[in-house]
Order: structure tokens, then C-alpha cells, then sequence
């Protein structure tokens, strides 16, 4: 029995061809849905299903489609491929060995909103894999999927890829579209939402690949389907990358409200050396440093289950495993320099804030800080939150506050008496 | 119309097509990278060039090209070795790594050695997390991914493409 959903090439080899696609009943969601289904009972049907944004907000992708307004033409469809969040490596492989499934979601959003133009943005890295898409999108030109009059019918689309440079800010949607527009990658004013103002000034629509990658069965099995994995607030499955302190890092797909227990222990074969387990990051450098104690690895990985047990999102699911081993001092200043690294400049509490985080913490790890340089860190953070323009800048606070607060020793041992 | 769309005019008319005339501006970052593709970095004179093709100034050019890491406005080796050091490599030794690839090559992160071939850099996050540790390759217009490396498995990839451009010099 097949065992994938969406990492599908780990089942069927070679579904990275168009022929193998198509004969694992690949494009037939897109061709039932153009051929006999009016664009909004698409959105419906993605509605019904109760998927959730994979990129990290778990916002309901059914609900963001129907918010593109229809007095507005044309609308767009942006494809969010610039994973670049420490941690988080589940796009790349979705996009390197199942590419069709992910391009027929993108096609199948696109004829929803009624958009003929779509863009896949993807980090500049991913050069190698943005020419390899292009070459997928031409097969699925040659073979009638896209370009103008769909399968015979009235409907026509276009999508092209676009490199990134190399800024960890244009993966949040607003800053993506600045970039989009050949602007620095600085996210905007909100409202308006992409949904009514986004590319070119026109609705636009914006999805991470893997929500896109789900969209496919969706169609073609039907939302109650879709709705008989994982729990009822997060229905579907998940791909979790682990990373870390564990025997065998990956990509994991798993329907949401596996256990981090199950995750860590039974699929990434427990932790590194056999040392015991000390923490986990729940999504990525962005989230808190939690302690696995009994109750954190019990936890069903799920959006609603890990804000209302461990008080950290869902996000990504990019789990980074933490052993004995590891100084939180010292994981803090990684990750803080990483935010002052990626800070985009626009607003002060971020640019200055991170600025100051990677100092205090590069003389704790020089060992040329005294026990007050502690709380002023930890200050620092709680005067970011809730005044920076995006996401990022509340991002680079989490593991300061969280480390400080659960492992003070770990920093007390960077301090001069 | 000028000295870069004269020299890729094809291949430029191609990345406007992708847009729609209201978005001309877009195709700034595939001209940068069409613009470095031959030395690795931005020549000054390419500036003017892509500001007269997409319509903005030469200074809104040069803004995004400061923005972007990827973009790179001083000539560095003809390859850069890019080794992630960010938390999940790091937790894998990435930053142990980085000194041995340095010591190998007889340099210090962010150096070139001496024949112009390789400068090394710590980059941020690659999406490898899992193969740590992992390095990108840049170099002659392209970016490649090596994963699962050790100091060994590197070294070999650096004398394979030493062998390489040796070879393509007696050609």
C-alpha cells in the first residue's frame, strides 16, 4: 500500500517525469476541476477539507482563497518557495522529487481564484531547482496543461519561476511581493492584505508549496477524505524536518497529532550518542527553546495542540533537537546573530534590537559579560515584542526569552564573578 | 540600446517576457544575475545598463543590489565555497568543519587562495539541515549543492575542479 501523500517519490520512483505522474493518476484534479467543476466549488472543496497554511501561520487556505475579491482584475498567484527558515528543508525535497503534484496545487489555485498568471518565488540557492521547474512547466506545456485554452477549454495560464537573492525576510508575503516587484525585500504596511493589494497592486493570492502539494488530493479524493487524517482543528498530514541532536535528521510525513516522542524517538532514531534529550525548537531558530520533559514529548504535533500544551507554534514543523550537550548561551547567539544577519532594516525595534542581542551575546561567548548583561539581553527582547513592522523581529526574541527564562545557568557560566 | 542587452539580448528578452508590462521592474534581479554571471560579481557599468532596460534609476539598482547577499559587488575566487554554519549545521559540526576546509586551503574564512580559485565564506541557513555538514558551490553562473561532507569528501571536490580549469587552460 502506498504510504505518501505528498512525499509520493519515496513510493513511486520516477514520479518526477510527467508520464509516471500522469499514470499514478497525477493531473487528474487539475482536469476534472477546469473540465467540470465551477472555480469556487474548488475553493469549497479546499475549504471543506480544513487545511491549514503550511508555512508556518496554519492559517485556513480554503478561507484565504475565497478573501480575493472579484471586482479586481486580474489577480495573481505567488507560490512561496524561498524556505529559508533554520531548520526547514521540507519545500526543497517536495519541489526536487514530487515537482508535478506541487505545479498541479499552484494550477489548481490559480484556476480557483481565476488567475492566468502564476509565480513561483524561490530563495536564490535554489538556482539548480528553479531550472529544473522551468523544465517541468515546458512538459507541462507540451502536453496542454498550461498556456492558452487549458485542455480545450476557455481557461488559460502562465507560470514562470523567480530567483530570490538571498534574504530570509522575502519568505514573509508582503516582503516576498517587494521582492517579487524588483524592490528591496522589505514587507509592507498591512492593510492591505495581499488578498485585495498584493503583486502589481492587484489581489493576489500567496501559498508555501507544501499547502500547494496538498491540494491535488484533495480534489481528487474529497475533503471528508482528507479530513480522516490527523485531528479535527488540523486535518491532513504534515512533513516535520528534524534536525539536530538525532540519530537520522530528515523529512518526516506524518498525519498532524503525531507526538514529538513518536517523531524523535520511533522515526528519527532517538537522540545523537544516546544522550539525553534537553530541548526542542518547535519551528525552527524562530521559536522557543522548549525542555522535553515527559509532558513536551507527549505532545500531539498539531496547530491547536502545541500553543495550548507548550505554548509554541506549530510553524513549519521544523523540529531542531537539543541534547545535554548543548550551551543555550551558546544556541542563542546563533540565532541571534542569525535574525541581525537577516533583518531587513525597515523598522528600528528590529534592525537596533537584534543589533544589540548579538552583541551582548558575542561578549557572553567571549566571556566578557558580568550577570546584569543577562537581563539586559532578556530586556532587550521583551521591548521588541509586539513593536516590530513583521514577524521576524517578534522571531528573534523567542529563544532569547525562553532560554534565559528555563536554562539562567547555562548563561551564568559565560559570566565574569 | 546598450552594452549588456547587446551582449544577452535573447536571453534578456526572455526574462521580460515573464512579466507583465506593469512589472517591468521585476526582471531587476535575473538581470543582476545575468550581470555577474561571467565574473561572479556586478560590474559598475552593468548598473546604468539595467536601470535603462527595466526604467528606474541607476540608484534604485544599486539598492537591490546592496540588499541581496547573493549579489556581490567585489571579485572574490572564481568559485565560492559556501559552508552554512547557522544552529541545525552547526549542532552537526559545521563550524569544525569550516576551520578544517580554511586550514586545508591555507586561508581564513572569507579569503582567497592564492591561485584565485576558491574564497570561502560562512553563509546562513542553505534548507540542508538534515546533511550537515553541507557547502554551495558558486561559481561560473551557477550554484550547486555538495551535502554530507566531511573535510575529506571537500578537499576531493576542490582538486577535481582544480583539475578542471587546469585542463580547460591547456585547452
Amino acid at each position: 500500500m502506498e504510504k505518501y501523500i505528498l512525499l509520493r517519490h519515496r513510493d513511486t520512483p520516477g514520479i518526477d517525469e510527467l508520464s509516471v505522474y500522469q499514470a499514478n493518476d497525477g493531473l487528474q484534479a487539475f482536469e476534472k476541476a477546469v473540465k467540470t467543476m465551477q472555480p469556487a466549488d474548488v475553493t469549497l472543496e479546499v475549504k471543506n477539507s480544513g487545511l491549514r497554511g503550511r508555512g508556518g501561520a496554519g492559517f485556513p487556505t480554503g478561507i484565504k482563497w475565497g478573501f480575493l475579491p472579484n471586482d479586481s482584475w486580474p489577480h495573481y498567484v505567488v507560490a512561496n518557495a524561498d524556505e529559508s527558515e533554520p531548520g526547514t528543508f521540507k519545500d526543497r525535497e517536495i519541489m526536487e522529487s514530487n515537482p508535478f503534484q506541487f505545479l498541479e496545487g499552484l494550477m489548481l489555485a490559480c484556476y480557483a481564484v481565476q488567475a492566468n498568471q502564476a509565480f513561483i518565488y524561490l530563495r536564490g540557492e535554489f538556482w539548480q531547482l528553479a531550472a529544473y521547474l522551468d523544465q517541468k512547466i515546458k512538459d507541462l506545456e507540451k502536453a496542454g496543461y498550461l498556456g492558452h485554452n487549458i485542455l480545450g477549454t476557455d481557461y488559460s495560464l502562465k507560470i514562470n519561476t523567480h530567483l530570490g537573492a538571498g534574504a530570509y525576510i522575502c519568505g514573509e508575503e508582503t516582503a516576498l511581493l517587494e521582492s517579487l516587484e524588483g524592490k528591496l525585500g522589505q514587507p509592507r504596511l498591512r492593510p492591505p492584505f495581499p488578498a485585495a493589494v498584493g503583486l502589481y497592486a492587484k489581489p493576489t493570492l500567496i501559498n508555501n508549496v507544501e499547502t500547494l502539494a496538498n491540494v491535488p488530493v484533495i480534489i481528487q479524493k474529497g475533503a471528508d477524505w482528507y479530513r480522516s487524517i490527523g485531528t479535527a482543528q488540523s486535518p491532513g498530514v504534515k512533513i516535520f524536518s528534524l534536525s539536530g541532536c538525532v540519530n537520522k535528521p530528515g523529512n518526516y510525513e506524518l498525519p498532524l497529532g503525531v507526538t514529538y516522542r513518536e517523531l524523535i524517538y520511533e522515526h528519527g532514531g532517538g537522540i545523537l550518542n544516546d544522550n539525553k534529550i534537553k530541548a526542542v525548537m518547535s519551528a525552527g531558530a524562530s521559536s522557543d527553546v522548549v525542555i522535553a520533559d515527559d509532558f513536551c514529548l507527549e505532545t500531539p504535533l498539531a496547530y491547536e495542540t502545541c500553543l495550548e500544551r507548550i505554548k509554541a507554534p506549530l510553524g513549519s514543523a521544523s523540529v531542531i533537537v537539543l541534547d545535554e550537550t548543548v550551551d543555550m548561551a551558546w544556541l542563542v547567539s546563533k540565532t541571534v546573530n542569525f535574525f541581525k544577519h537577516e533583518s531587513c532594516g525597515k523598522c528600528t525595534p528590529c534592525r537596533e534590537g537584534t543589533f544589540w542581542m548579538n552583541n551582548l551575546t558575542k561578549h557572553m561567548m567571549d566571556n566578557e559579560s558580568n550577570s546584569a548583561d543577562i537581563d539586559l539581553l532578556r530586556d532587550v527582547a521583551l521591548q521588541m515584542q509586539g513593536k516590530c513592522l513583521c514577524a521576524l523581529g517578534e522571531f528573534s526574541t523567542m529563544a532569547v526569552v525562553s532560554a534565559v527564562d528555563r536554562f539562567r545557568a547555562d548563561f551564568e557560566t559565560h559570566v565574569r564573578s | 540600446m546598450n552594452k549588456l542587452y547587446n551582449k544577452y539580448e535573447k536571453e534578456i528578452q526572455e526574462i521580460l517576457d515573464r512579466y507583465p508590462e506593469v512589472g517591468k521592474r521585476s526582471a531587476v534581479m535575473p538581470l543582476l544575475f545575468l550581470a555577474q554571471r561571467e565574473t561572479g560579481y556586478v560590474p559598475p557599468e552593468a548598473l546604468a545598463d539595467i536601470a535603462e532596460i527595466v526604467g528606474i534609476s541607476t540608484t534604485d539598482v544599486a539598492a537591490v543590489l546592496g540588499f541581496y547577499t547573493l549579489f556581490h559587488t567585489e571579485p572574490a575566487g572564481r568559485y565560492r565555497i559556501l559552508i552554512c554554519t547557522d544552529l541545525p549545521c552547526a549542532l552537526r559540526g559545521s563550524e569544525g568543519y569550516l576551520k578544517q576546509v580554511c586550514e586545508k586551503l591555507g586561508i581564513q574564512e572569507g579569503e582567497t587562495t592564492a591561485d584565485g580559485l576558491f574564497t570561502v565564506e560562512a553563509v546562513k541557513c542553505l534548507a540542508a539541515c538534515h546533511r550537515a555538514p553541507m557547502f554551495q558551490l558558486q561559481g561560473d553562473g551557477e550554484i550547486q549543492y555538495y551535502e554530507d561532507q566531511n573535510v575529506e569528501i571537500t578537499m576531493q571536490i576542490v582538486e577535481e575542479i582544480r583539475r578542471k580549469v587546469a585542463a580547460e587552460k591547456e585547452a
